[in-house]
């Protein structure tokens, strides 16, 4: 066991965990932040996407102690009111089915934009391949994607 | 307008004793563990309180409606449709309804079951009736306080109007009175010409939770002194579990307990919703589910071998063999078959095969369970409720009224969650660990697990005459735990000689209801198969189906015929001109295909183009008859994942077994379809009939299949006799 002390969200969380325990598990069950996914546990479906500055990561896959100083952003941190471009595209599109899926692909598309604010459908295609919906919902995050780029 | 009875009785109907003040005490267990929030709507007020007006819904004093979604949430939107039923006969404006999932509750709602595609169909006339009975109890307290006859009164979205006086009043002005009210024995329904919510489309009342990750699964149940559970089940289906020795386990941190379970003690009567293949199984308890996982890792577990050790292989070569001897008695039989192929001109004869499959729900298995001395509690993802609370009371030796369960929303269900027995672990090792539990599965855990979509094999011959009419058809199938082929489904009834025949393996490896059971895979070879069939004679394949159709329709061959020709005939019709039939854009090839299941009509043509050897569906057009549509862009919402999910499968999915054991056992070597992957658009049309409405979460996969490979067939000139169509070679690496 060891004291990590981590930025989640812009907030400060000290967790006392096994150094190899994947940040998923210590989002959900020690930040008690549920929102990330568990899917697969070794990096192949993506419901476990978090942002580690800015950029996407799979939490599943993340030792902990990788984390270091850098700033880890949830699902549940995106935005302040749940507004954020992505999020209200896929309100708009009406994207989820069972929902399961839903916070790694937004926080995939969220990365994705920021980066390239204006994606072409290839560039969308290989941002979103490692996020698997098994709900099917893949056109609907494809159009989603393009309308959170024209809203961002 | 038509009437219907009201089934109510008023003991199940109000469970309220009235408060000091007047107000009414809701007695709902429901109540107290769903709190409620107006997702859908953020900028609703809360009333202070609830009048409880039927097992349906309440209504607070400002006007406010919660109405409960009695059924099981997995992804197929029944959370939003089912209340919008209630809403519309309710007469409230949908702005101001909250949703509430209902937990089990057999007194007030029938069938809490999602599977079949059956949710809108059965709970179509009682949901109606919940709204329509709630919305004339509010207007007979309106006609009681006025001193006007009821029949004078009129409503509008949630406000009582008497045209003569003058006078309106709101619903929730009226609620305490009405919840008072003696039930009526009939309720008038509205006219579906009248509908205002039905057949608009309204947004996932769980949308703003699921994009902004608010917990709503069963993995994101945390209680007070919860502890994490997994199992240990055997890793081949020819083993069972022998002993084990859980020192190295108990020593890791954060473990506590490590024992055996067995779902299937002696003397409980085993259900369908049961099927499992490893009854017995060790438990490991501790705080935390990475701290459990690694226990796992090193706990020592001796398996002993059972059975025969199962292979693709063999269960390839047996189906082959099963299939070569006639059955003694055919499932259905038309005029003389072997006498019409005899004096064919011309027979086609062509086999289709399929492996097994899981079903991969995104959110694995899972279940949260406190078991006391007199009660238990369990909440989680299940399709099945009812079924799970008859099991669980037996296999803890309660009454099943001391049981309660809590439906979480679910990650997904295909057919998976219909087998329960994940919550009854759950329930036993809370009882024996005298804590509460969430038991997890890993995705490996579920993807050996069994309860798979079997393996099939069938073989279809057809007869033509000279002109290229169809004179017979024959079709046998063989199955792991049962036969594919449903024999009273098309082309049954439009040909004057027709056999089908059903053969099924035995196998120690367990199998369930997938996604479309049997239609998933049948649908691919008849509608494959008919292409072809169209082809030898000659013909165009929608006109060639037309003409099978119209046969059925005017002079049907044989009895129980299960499918109506003009309703399957009109889907076909739709989406021909819709796509445009005829010949595709440069580049690009066509297939087509329909089918019916789950009692409702879908046709689907395809257009696909070959890029750098990989198809890419470019457009699918999709013509369904459901009846009324009640929820439109849902609706779509589930034809187009339908269609995803079925084009996924056929194309890259398989679960193959080497020594009993499953080789795919996680995404990596698992193939599912992904984003690039998936058709760039699908358009949806809906016949508009008024029938009433039937399921949508299965009829659009089935069909699909056969559409991609019948245009798959355009592009290369090879038909596809075998799933998935891309190799593993071709996909993997
Ligand atoms: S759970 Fe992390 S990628 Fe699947
Ligand atoms: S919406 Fe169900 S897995 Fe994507």
């Amino acid at each position: 066991m060891a004291k990590f002390d981590l930025k989640i969200n812009n907030q400060s969380y000290q967790v006392d965990v096994a150094p190899e325990t994947p940040l998923l598990w210590v989002l959900r069950e020690h930040a008690g932040l549920t929102g990330t996914k568990f899917g697969c546990g070794i990096g192949q479906c993506g419901v476990c996407t978090v942002h580690l500055n800015g950029t996407a990561m799979r939490s599943c896959s993340l030792p902990v102690s990788a984390v270091g100083t850098k700033a880890v952003t949830t699902i549940e941190g995106l935005s302040e009111k749940g507004d954020h471009p992505v999020q209200q595209a896929w309100l708009q599109h009406d994207v989820p089915q069972c929902g399961y899926c839903q916070a790694g692909q937004i926080m995939t598309a969220a990365a994705l934009l920021a980066q390239n604010p204006t994606p072409s459908d290839e560039e969308i295609n290989t941002a979103m391949n490692g996020n698997l919906c098994r709900c099917g919902t893949y056109t609907r995050i494809h159009a989603a994607v393009k309308t959170a780029s024209s809203l961002g | 307008m038509t009437f219907v009875k009201t089934s109510y009785n008023r003991r199940s109907f109000l469970k309220v004793s009235t408060a000091a003040g007047g107000g009414i005490l809701l007695g709902f267990s429901w109540l107290s563990s769903c709190t409620s929030e107006p997702a859908q709507a953020p900028g609703l007020t809360m009333p202070e309180n609830w009048y409880d007006i039927n097992g349906f819904l309440k209504i607070g004093e400002n006007g406010v409606v919660t109405i409960m979604s009695p059924n099981p949430e997995i992804g197929q939107n029944v959370k939003t449709s089912m209340p919008m039923i209630v809403a519309e006969e309710l007469d409230v404006d949908w702005e101001h309804v909250v949703v509430e999932q209902a937990g089990l509750d057999t007194e007030n709602f029938t069938r809490q079951l999602a599977g079949g595609s059956q949710s809108i169909r059965q709970g179509w006339n009682s949901l109606r009736t919940a709204g329509a009975t709630a919305r004339y109890l509010l207007l007979a307290a309106a006609a009681q306080q006025w001193g006007v006859p009821v029949e004078e009164l009129a409503t509008e979205a949630g406000v009582i109007h008497h045209e003569k006086s003058g006078q309106s009043i709101g619903y929730g002005e009226v609620a305490s009175a009405a919840a008072g009210m003696e039930v009526p024995s009939e309720v008038p329904l509205k006219d579906p010409s009248a509908f205002k919510i039905i057949g608009s489309s309204r947004k996932n009342v769980d949308a703003q939770k699921i994009v902004t990750g608010q917990p709503l699964f069963g993995l994101d149940v945390q209680r007070e002194g919860m502890r994490i559970a997994m199992v240990a089940h055997p890793p081949a289906f020819n083993l069972e579990l022998e002993s084990f020795d859980a020192a190295d386990a108990l020593a890791m941190p954060g473990i506590e307990q490590v024992f055996a379970i067995d779902t299937a003690p002696e003397g409980v009567e085993q259900q369908w919703s049961d099927v499992n293949a490893f009854p017995k199984a060790v438990a490991i308890v501790g705080r935390s589910t990475w701290e459990v996982m690694q226990a796992r890792k090193a706990l020592k577990v001796t398996w002993k071998p059972t059975g025969q050790a199962e292979s693709t292989g063999q269960h390839t070569a047996a189906l082959a063999k099963l299939m070569e001897k006639p059955t003694a008695l055919p499932q259905r039989k038309d005029g003389d078959p072997d006498k019409a192929f005899e004096g064919a001109a011309k027979i086609v004869e062509r086999s289709y095969r399929a492996p097994f499959l899981a079903h991969n729900t995104m959110e694995p298995m899972n279940f949260f369970a406190h078991v006391q001395q007199d009660k238990a509690e369990l909440e989680g993802p299940i399709q099945t409720p009812e079924f799970l609370r008859t099991t669980v009371a037996a296999v803890l030796g309660m009454e099943p009224a001391q049981v309660s369960i809590m439906m979480t929303r679910m990650g997904g269900g295909f057919g998976r969650r219909l087998y329960g027995q994940f919550a009854t672990q759950a329930a036993l090792i809370s009882q024996q660990a005298g804590v509460p539990v969430k038991l997890v599965y890993t995705r490996e855990d579920d993807m050996t697990q069994g309860t798979y979509r079997p393996g099939y094999l069938v073989t279809y011959r057809a007869a033509l005459d000279e002109s290229g009419n169809l004179i017979a058809v024959q079709v046998k199938g063989a199955g792991i735990h049962g036969s594919p082929v449903f024999a009273n489904r098309f082309p049954a009834g439009a040909v004057d000689h027709y056999k089908a025949e059903d053969y099924s393996l035995d196998s120690n490896i367990s199998t369930g209801a997938w996604r479309a059971p049997r239609s998933n895979f049948m649908a691919y070879a008849e509608q494959s198969f008919l292409d072809e069939v169209a082809e030898a004679a000659g013909k165009d394949p929608i006109d060639f189906r037309l003409s099978l159709f119209e046969r059925a329709a005017t002079d049907p061959v044989g009895e129980n015929n299960d499918y109506d020709a003009e309703r399957y005939a009109g889907v076909l019709k739709l989406v021909k001109e819709k796509s445009g039939w005829g010949k595709p854009a440069p580049g690009l090839h066509r297939g087509v295909s329909a089918y019916y299941c789950h009692n409702s009509y879908v046709a689907q043509v395809v257009d696909v183009e070959i890029k750098g050897g990989q198809p890419k569906v470019k457009k699918v057009w999709c013509a369904v008859d459901c009846g009324i549509v009640v929820n439109p862009d849902a609706a779509r919402n589930q034809i187009e994942g339908g269609i995803v999910d079925g084009i996924g499968h056929a194309m890259y999915s398989a679960l193959t077994f080497a020594d009993g054991r499953p080789e795919q056992q996680n995404f990596d070597r698992y193939r599912l379809i992904r984003h690039a992957e998936a058709p760039e658009e699908i358009e949806t049309f809906f016949v508009d009939n008024g029938i009433d409405p039937t399921g949508l979460g299965e009829p659009s996969l089935p069909p699909i299949q056969s559409a991609l490979a019948n245009a798959l067939y355009q592009a290369t000139g090879k038909r596809l006799y075998s799933q998935p169509f891309m190799s593993e070679a071709e996909v993997l690496g």
